[in-house]
């Protein structure tokens, strides 16, 4: 096996074109997997028979959930091969990463508060689902707290990046919040070994919704990706190429 | 349509759940964007700095 490809993800020039390249083919099959989503949670999807059309929230809340979750491991993932291997394209999806993550973990936050009330009767409760939750959120504000804390670019990298890497147990504590303690939150009825516990015109909707924010994360990253590269190079010949046109 | 905006009456809770999140995914965009414009500006200006001072 050869690892050309890995050294070449490492070198700056290669990656800035190679995502400006790729945004497009994420960005546009996002939107249209959302817009198929939305038409087919909030009009074909029928009611449910507990919660009515309440349910509906759950178009955008496991979605949101599922972003908060998903982004934090790649920035953990991208902090960790950056420590490991020094590599600084790796740190620069990790910092592109955190404020992406901080902004869908305060949707999934806020409609989930939103779905709690008629439900529940309750917008918040110190659940362990609901804390861990709110502690992800923290992780992440810390996250881009320290980082614009630290001066030199270098050691906010790798500073920032061990806090991504501690803050990591959260993400199972989150997903297992629900079975390992008696929590208010259901457990999941899609992310499961199991058959989804939902008939095919509710679930439908709900997978283009998760699949669309996960290619409209992909689009982001890249994307902000692009700015972090370019910070961190200091008057390189690349890129007074890509800057001037 | 005026039974497929009241939600069956979570209309209170349903539609401002679709807006904080719809507002979330928009940002994003206008963020990122703003981000990267912000970056080539700055490398921009670097350049130019540079470039008098040679």
């Amino acid at each position: 096996m050869t690892w050309t490809w890995f050294h070449r993800l490492a070198s700056p020039p290669y990656i800035y074109a190679l995502a400006a390249r790729l945004t497009p083919w994420f960005a546009w099959p996002a939107g249209l997997c959302i817009l198929a989503g939305l038409w087919g949670g909030l009009v074909l999807a029928p009611p449910d028979y507990q919660q009515g059309d309440g349910f509906r929230i759950l178009y955008v809340h496991a979605p949101s959930a599922w972003m908060s979750l998903m982004v934090y491991t790649t920035m953990a993932i991208a902090a960790a091969i950056g420590l490991i291997w020094r590599m600084k394209v790796a740190h620069a999806v990790a910092a592109s990463c955190a404020p992406i993550g901080a902004s869908f973990t305060f949707a999934a936050l806020v409609t989930g508060a939103l779905w709690g009330e008629p439900m529940w009767g309750t917008y918040w409760e110190w659940d362990p689902r609901l804390t861990s939750e709110l502690v992800l959120l923290f992780l992440y504000l810390g996250y881009m707290g320290l980082r614009a804390g630290i001066e030199d670019p270098q050691r906010a990298d790798r500073a920032s990046a061990v806090l991504a890497v501690v803050g990591v147990v959260n993400v199972p504590i989150i997903h297992y919040s629900v079975t390992w303690w008696n929590s208010l939150h259901q457990a999941p009825s899609v992310m499961r070994l199991a058959k989804p516990a939902m008939p095919l015109a509710m679930v439908t909707p709900l997978l283009l919704m998760l699949l669309g924010f996960t290619l409209l994360f992909v689009a982001l990253l890249l994307t902000r990706l692009r700015g972090e590269v370019l910070a961190r190079e200091r008057a390189a010949s690349w890129i007074r190429e890509v800057v001037s046109a | 349509m005026r039974e497929f905006f009241d939600m069956g009456g979570y209309a209170a809770f349903v539609w401002p759940a679709y807006a904080v999140t719809l507002a979330v995914v928009v940002l994003n965009i206008v963020w990122a964007r703003q981000a990267l414009a912000r970056s080539r500006e700055e490398a921009r200006r670097r350049l130019k700095m540079h470039g008098e001072t040679r």
